[in-house]
């Protein structure tokens, strides 16, 4: 493998493979200037197997007629880059914004990418890009000295034309410049770019660029392709994961008019020129399962997770941990539990595949196209290469459409019947394949000295995995243990967990956010400048007492029935900082959360709306983990299949949210796109111990968990 | 056992001849090409694919083709007309009311249905007349300022 790498990454070389793919990929998009660049996957790309020129992740075209492309295998599904990265784009080269296409996560296009998720368009490409487009403007610049014979520093740029600073009448579009001309340039310096004060394109919401395709219903998904001859498929399910088919008839279904029934291996469905037809047919289906017993279920998970865990990994350590026990006078112990949660994106995965002879179209609801073609590629047996993935606009993805199970299914239907396929999972197909966020539970021990600081910190978490796990506070004696990943491992959960938005990290803030509340109510501090106490951290001091101005924070000590928490959070470089305001029924245990107050520093600040946009969409998902998300199961069995029992947050529980963008211009833009997400869990359990007076150390805090809680005190 | 059904659709006659017992998402999805209404959970419960019915916001996964004989549908390809978005559309693009943009459509037609009943909503008829349509992306507060500026613009005279 490590030979692999070194093999692949010499671009300029004569002869190499991969500048010969690059040739062949560039010969298809026309003419003009052309800057290739790469963000920071480039390493990635060149693990064996991946079929894309590798060294480089997208390019920029300005074409002939002036228009500006950029190909990017990012991927749109509301986070809102396909107009905030052209946004930056039309800002860097001034071009009007409607003169720039996005070609987005189409894999015969777009050049190889990782895939959407991580919060990385905005930290590794948004900055890239913006160097590619400032790269192009120079290049642009040089070509009109030539043509207007002028130097190049009397020339500026404006609306897609360079012109003489003294006289904008002299002047030459981009259109001229580029015209007959083929020019590939590598981005290989960083040039300077306009400082963000002078934007005057980026960050205008009402410039979204997919807006109004959605309000009026043209936006394609995956599942409104239509190709001739498509057929819809339904799948047989097994009852519970795990489950071994141990009989099947499908008389009944092949005798419905039109229908095909397909049968492949376990793979068994039925076509029908309408889904719903299918889908009629799917249920005369007689089949029969044989269901693995299992001790796991909701009331032994945790159990079962720390008897599975492996031993760990110190992640973090400072002084020795037991000498720091020793000086401690007060201990505090504290188990804090997280439970499965699902991605429940409203639009399910869907895929429609066509196999025709050496070429397979895919179009995937998918954040990783690149690895669903790889994925096709492997269950048809044909090369890569003649696999095409085109992602349209997804419906949500929040790390549950970075596995393409569903475009596995479509290809292996598509092959068989010789037409094209579309696989829709169900609301129930969804619920039951989905890529849970992971149960998880975080150990924290730790202790006061007599001056009320933090003595020592000894944290072990279980499957949530290491991020945001190590400790940001002010503590001498640290160690810091994660014991297994998010994906848990054979025999850890019954059934798929994975990355979910802010992976890991609304467990591991959870745990420790809530812990050091407990801890300031030892103290008899309020938990605020408790916090303070604790932190040197210049940038999470700065967001704290942003976040208590805005939020009106009185410094008191707690509990005081007033319902108002705080928390703060760290997830890949960006800080987050959370005051909220509940109301507790004593009676029922409803929680209603009125107020939540949050402040983000994300570095530069390219684009304030969608920063917001994501931060309120975090606040509001946060709330479903937090106060009502959890999947029920009984072994491999999910017993919630919809939206009935399995309950996403609703107007009727939207609290006032004002979000707070703190400038920090000397750090390069961080994601936004998962970080607010990550303290709600905490900020809300310590609000709820300020109203009532009890705490809770399980999620989500549903109103049987308050009941009981508040009668065990 | 072939019915024929006769109804408005977005402002046209339709006359479509088939089972009856059909739910109306899906004859509008494959068989008439109309694919803005969009499927969420198939029982009613999230409200993506909702149209209106004589005006009411109905969910289209529940209902029968064979109960919209005479009735006029709209869907959200038909709201806007002769060019014109609707004042709804308008606010929801303006006050970046959307994220992904699945549940959109339904969110519109339902608020759609909401301002006729209520033309000078409170916040609280807004919360929870919407109650019972979801969005997973939590675009909630942005939805509700957006039907609170549709609102203004609808009373307003043109
Ligand atoms: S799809 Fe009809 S209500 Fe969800
Ligand atoms: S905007 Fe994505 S579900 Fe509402």
């Amino acid at each position: 493998m490590e030979k692999e790498r070194t093999r692949t990454t010499y671009p300029e070389n004569e002869g190499d493979s991969s500048l010969l793919s690059r040739r062949q990929f560039l010969k298809g998009l026309g003419g003009g200037i052309f800057i290739l660049f790469s963000y920071g996957e480039v390493a990635e790309s060149q693990q064996p197997g991946t079929q894309a020129p590798v060294d480089f992740n997208a390019i920029l075209n300005i074409r002939e007629d002036g228009r500006v492309s950029c190909y990017t295998g990012k991927i749109e599904m509301g986070q809102g880059i396909v107009t905030s990265l052209a946004q930056m784009l039309a800002e860097e080269l001034d071009v009007p914004l409607g003169s720039v296409d996005m070609v987005m996560g189409d894999t015969d296009l777009c050049p190889w990418d990782m895939g959407t998720f991580g919060s990385r368009s905005t930290k590794h490409f948004g900055p890239t890009l913006r160097e590619a487009a400032a790269e192009a403007r120079a290049l642009l610049i040089q070509l009109a000295a030539e043509h207007l014979k002028l130097p190049e520093n009397r020339l500026s740029t404006r609306q897609g034309a360079v012109f003489n600073k003294e006289n904008e009448k002299n002047r030459v579009s981009y259109a001229t410049l580029t015209k007959g001309k083929r020019i590939e340039k590598r981005l290989e310096r960083k040039p300077s770019l306009k400082p963000v004060s002078n934007f005057t394109v980026s960050g205008k919401p009402a410039n979204r660029k997919d807006a109004l395709e959605k309000v009026t219903g043209k936006a394609q998904f995956t599942g409104d392709i239509r190709l001739p001859g498509m057929l819809y498929a339904r799948i047989l399910r097994p009852p519970a994961h795990g489950a071994r088919l141990k009989r099947v008839d499908t008389g009944a279904a092949q005798a419905v008019k039109d229908v095909q029934v397909i049968r492949d291996g376990d793979l068994i469905a039925v076509l029908h020129s309408h889904p719903d037809k299918a889908e009629k047919a799917l249920a005369r289906i007689k089949s029969e399962f044989e269901v693995p017993t299992s001790e796991v279920n909701e009331r032994t998970i945790f159990e079962h997770l720390l008897k599975v865990a492996p031993e760990g990994t110190v992640v973090q350590q400072a002084g020795d941990i037991e000498k720091g026990r020793g000086l401690a006078k007060m201990r505090l112990d504290g188990t804090y539990l997280t439970r499965y949660v699902a991605h429940a994106p409203i639009e399910t995965h869907t895929a429609v595949v066509n196999v025709e002879k050496n070429k397979v179209t895919v179009y995937a609801s998918t954040q990783r196209p690149f690895r669903a073609k790889e994925e096709v590629a492997e269950a048809l047996a044909v090369p890569a290469r003649n696999v095409r993935v085109i992602t349209p606009y997804v419906g949500g993805g929040f790390g549950g459409k970075s596995w393409n199970r569903q475009v596995v299914e479509a290809a292996r239907l598509s092959k068989l019947a010789a037409r094209p396929v579309q696989v829709m999972w169900s609301r129930e197909e969804e619920f039951f394949y989905d890529t849970f966020q992971p149960a998880a539970i975080v150990k924290i021990s730790s202790g006061l000295d007599d001056t009320n600081r933090i003595v020592f910190w000894e944290y072990h978490v279980y499957f949530a995995g290491e991020r945001s796990s190590q400790l940001f506070y002010d503590v001498p004696h640290i160690l810091t243990v994660p014991h297994g990943s998010w994906s848990g491992g054979a025999g850890v959960h019954p059934f798929q967990t994975g990355t979910w938005r802010a992976p890991g990290s609304n467990s591991n803030t959870f745990g420790r956010e809530s812990h050091i509340d407990l801890m300031a109510v030892h103290a008899g501090i309020d938990p605020l400048t408790f916090r303070l106490n604790h932190l040197k951290d210049r940038r999470m001091r700065r967001l704290l007492e942003a976040a208590a101005q805005q939020f009106g924070w009185k410094s008191l000590k707690r509990p005081i029935s007033r319902g108002e928490g705080v928390a703060c959070g760290d997830y890949l470089g960006t800080y987050v900082a959370v005051m909220a305001e509940v109301d507790v029924d004593k009676k029922t245990g409803k929680v209603q959360v009125k107020r939540v107050v949050i402040c983000q520093d994300i570095g530069q600040v390219i684009n304030p709306e969608g920063a917001k946009m994501q931060m309120e969409g975090c606040v509001m998902m946060g709330l479903g983990y937090t106060l009502s998300e959890e999947i029920h199961f009984d072994g491999g069995q999910i017993n919630d299949r919809n939206y009935d029992t399995y309950e996403i947050p609703r107007f009727s529980g939207l609290p006032k949210i004002e979000t707070v963008l703190i400038e920090n211009p000397e750090m390069p833009p961080q994601g936004g796109g998962e970080p607010a997400i990550i303290c709600t869990g905490a900020v809300i359990a310590n609000a709820i111990y300020d109203a009532i007076g009890v705490r809770l150390f399980e999620l989500p805090m549903t109103s049987d968990r308050i009941m009981k809680a508040m009668t065990k005190k | 056992m072939n019915e024929n059904i006769e109804f408005k659709l977005n402002h046209k006659p339709v006359q479509w001849s088939g089972d009856g017992e059909r739910m109306l998402l899906w004859v509008l999805r494959t068989d008439l090409g109309l694919t803005g209404a969009k499927y969420g959970c198939g029982k009613g419960i999230c409200g993506a694919c909702t149209v209106l019915i004589n005006k009411k916001a109905l969910r289209s996964c529940q209902v029968p083709l064979k109960e919209i004989h005479g009735k006029e549908v709209i869907t959200i390809e038909g709201l806007a007309q002769n060019g014109q978005l609707h004042p709804l559309q308008k606010a929801f693009i303006e006050k970046g009311a959307l994220q992904c943009g699945f549940c959109t459509p339904g969110m519109i037609l339902s608020a759609y249905r909401l301002l006729m009943e209520k033309p000078v909503p409170t916040e609280e008829d807004i919360l929870q007349g919407m109650n019972d349509v979801l969005c997973r992306c939590g675009a909630h507060q942005r939805i509700v300022q957006a039907i609170q500026s549709a609102a203004i613009e609808l009373r307003s005279p043109r």
